[in-house]
């Protein structure tokens, strides 16, 4: 059987400078992935091909056997029209380094706009799931406020309850806590331990080692466009194989 | 908290208990500065305004008799709905028109952009008064219109010089004309949006539709409102444009008094106190505008005081108010 998320020989260029290169991924189904690596390594790029914010010059993605961006028809992948690219985003939630939430909607509206507009959920059932997910992210009284009135850890909070309020079948994070003040980190990674432990198959792009070593089922290392080394994150920590991976991590660790 | 004195910091060695000012110690009261300039700018708009309110009143030449006789004349207060008439449906023409072509300026397809982008360069590019008369004179280019399909057969046809009216001549000039202006400005509050509000309605899986309508247009709105305001604001006396047309707003309306009476500057006072009244009511339905869609935006959070001192504020020019449709 194949992984749940299914990366294979994808290529990504801007113009002449190669962003990605041949880049092939396996991820579990209910397992947490985290990706590390040195800016401008490719590991944001890779995650926005996962959810077609960046379109693929080469390979596919899978994700639970369909194809991202493209279907096959004729022993050919034929690009989605816009309506069914859509579609396909709304079942992959994504988590931004700066919260990307809708300032001109408050923090309810900013939840349940998408269940209500893509999914047809009525506005009164898409409320109450959504204060059900403030309750799990600890904004249980931030309903009514503007995200212009929050810290950014309860920014991030509500980005991560507005994602799953689409019932996702993969969250995507990208450098979640990058922007946030240092004694804000934590209740933002609390929030996405708890998702880990229900079973969510997580994509995490992180800068967190800690978050990374304690949580993680498995462990990227990407540099220069490629993934350099992969494994346990306790093994990838402990004992890298490869010279690049010693060097990044000497420098964070 | 007491503030160390800046003679403390320096001279004394950095002990804790020297740096706080002992009790003892006296605050010198502030002085207050006297400002000349401020006195002699005072002086000199006072003057001024004095001087003013004098050759308003002692002139008799204004006919202020005249001004109040003619202000609610049947034929003016026509003109003046004739002005309002023309106003709001150019404007709303030239809005609507903007938007499609602002959309179309971020079009992906260069076709679409390239389109949207000629536009604005012709209608921009010409003056408005001879698109008026352009319009105007449609008849002598094409003798006869039909609206049909392409290259098929025609539903309507006839004789443009019944269709192009005067009216008609002067919206579609006025609108055609303004959509040129709305597209950059409703372009620029596009621009204004952070790319990351498109990114996040699409991995919400919003269509690229639902997404410019639910997400992006919304909050480019509040950068697009300001300078709408100023663009119907300037409609409402570009209006007086089409009086060449023959067209009766209210500028048309004050020359056909005075091309009788001779009583040409008190007509015009006339003209100019209801172009006055109406910009003033704009202003003030741009200002409550403004601060709706300000909503969740703490720079735009309500302003203080009562209905009166908000009129006044909605009156007064802000200079912080983005200019979009200039270049």
């Amino acid at each position: 059987m194949s992984a749940f998320v299914e990366i294979r020989g994808v290529d990504k260029n801007y113009g002449f400078a190669k962003v990605l290169h041949g880049v092939d991924l396996d991820v579990a189904r209910s397992s947490v992935t985290c990706i590390i690596g040195p800016s401008g390594s490719g590991k944001t790029t890779l995650l926005r091909c996962i959810n077609q914010l960046e379109l693929l010059d080469k390979g596919y993605v899978r994700v639970d056997g369909c194809y991202i961006g493209y279907k096959l028809r004729g022993g050919k992948l034929h690009q989605l029209s816009g309506r069914e690219a859509a579609r396909e985003r709304a079942d992959i939630g994504m988590v931004f380094q700066r919260f990307n939430l809708f300032p001109h909607k408050t923090v309810l509206d900013n939840i349940i706009e998408a269940p209500v507009l893509v999914r047809g959920v009525s506005k009164a059932e898409a409320r109450e799931r959504a204060h059900r997910l403030l309750d799990r992210v600890n904004l249980r009284d931030k309903a009514d406020a503007y995200p212009s009135q929050l810290s950014g850890g309860q920014q991030q909070r509500v980005a991560i309850a507005r994602a799953l309020a689409m019932e996702p079948k993969l969250m995507l994070f990208d450098e979640p806590t990058s922007a946030l003040d240092p004694e804000l980190v934590g209740d933002v990674l609390d929030v996405m331990r708890d998702l880990a432990a229900t079973g969510m198959t997580m994509i995490v792009v992180t800068h967190e080692m800690g978050f990374a070593r304690e949580v993680a089922d498995h462990l990227v290392f990407m540099s220069d466009g490629v993934i350099v080394e992969q494994g346990h994150p306790r093994e990838v920590l402990a004992a890298p194989k490869q010279d690049r991976t010693r060097a990044f991590l000497s420098k964070v660790l | 908290m007491a503030m160390p004195s800046v003679d403390a910091v320096h001279t004394t060695p950095p002990s804790g208990a020297e740096r706080t000012a002992s009790p003892a110690e006296k605050v010198p009261p502030l002085a207050h500065r006297v400002r000349p300039a401020r006195v002699l700018a005072v002086i000199a708009v006072g003057l001024g305004a004095a001087m003013l309110v004098h050759a308003l009143v002692t002139n008799p030449n204004f006919q202020w008799s005249v001004v109040g006789q003619y202000l609610t004349t049947n034929t003016i207060v026509v003109g003046v709905l004739t002005t309002l008439e023309l106003t709001v449906l150019s404007m709303a023409i030239g809005i609507a028109l903007g938007v499609v072509l602002g959309v179309m300026s971020q079009s992906a397809n260069a076709l679409v952009s390239g389109a949207g982008w000629l536009y604005v360069w012709f209608f921009r590019g010409t003056p408005l008064l001879v698109q008026i008369i352009f319009w105007y004179n449609l008849a002598s280019l094409y003798p006869k219109v039909s609206v049909g399909i392409p290259f098929g057969p025609s539903f309507v046809h006839g004789a443009t010089n019944s269709m192009i009216t005067p009216f008609a001549a002067a919206v579609l000039s006025l609108g055609l004309n303004e959509g040129a202006y709305m597209a950059e400005i409703v372009r620029g509050g596009l621009l204004g949006v952070d790319r990351g509000q498109a990114e996040a309605a699409h991995s919400l899986g919003l269509t690229r539709f639902q997404a410019m309508r639910r997400i992006i247009l919304p909050q480019a709105m509040r950068l697009i409102v300001p300078p709408t305001g100023n663009q119907t604001i300037s409609m409402l006396k570009s209006t007086a444009l089409v009086s060449v047309i023959s067209m009766t707003e209210l500028l048309h309306a004050v020359q056909q008094i005075y091309a009788t009476t001779y009583q040409t500057i008190p007509l015009l006072i006339v003209a100019s106190l209801w172009y006055l009244a109406v910009t003033s009511v704009l202003s003030v339905g741009q200002y409550f505008l403004e601060r709706k869609l300000g909503r969740g935006n703490r720079s735009h959070a309500s302003g203080r005081g009562g209905l009166v001192r908000q009129i006044i504020r909605a009156l007064r020019v802000r200079p912080d108010s983005p200019e979009v449709s200039a270049s």
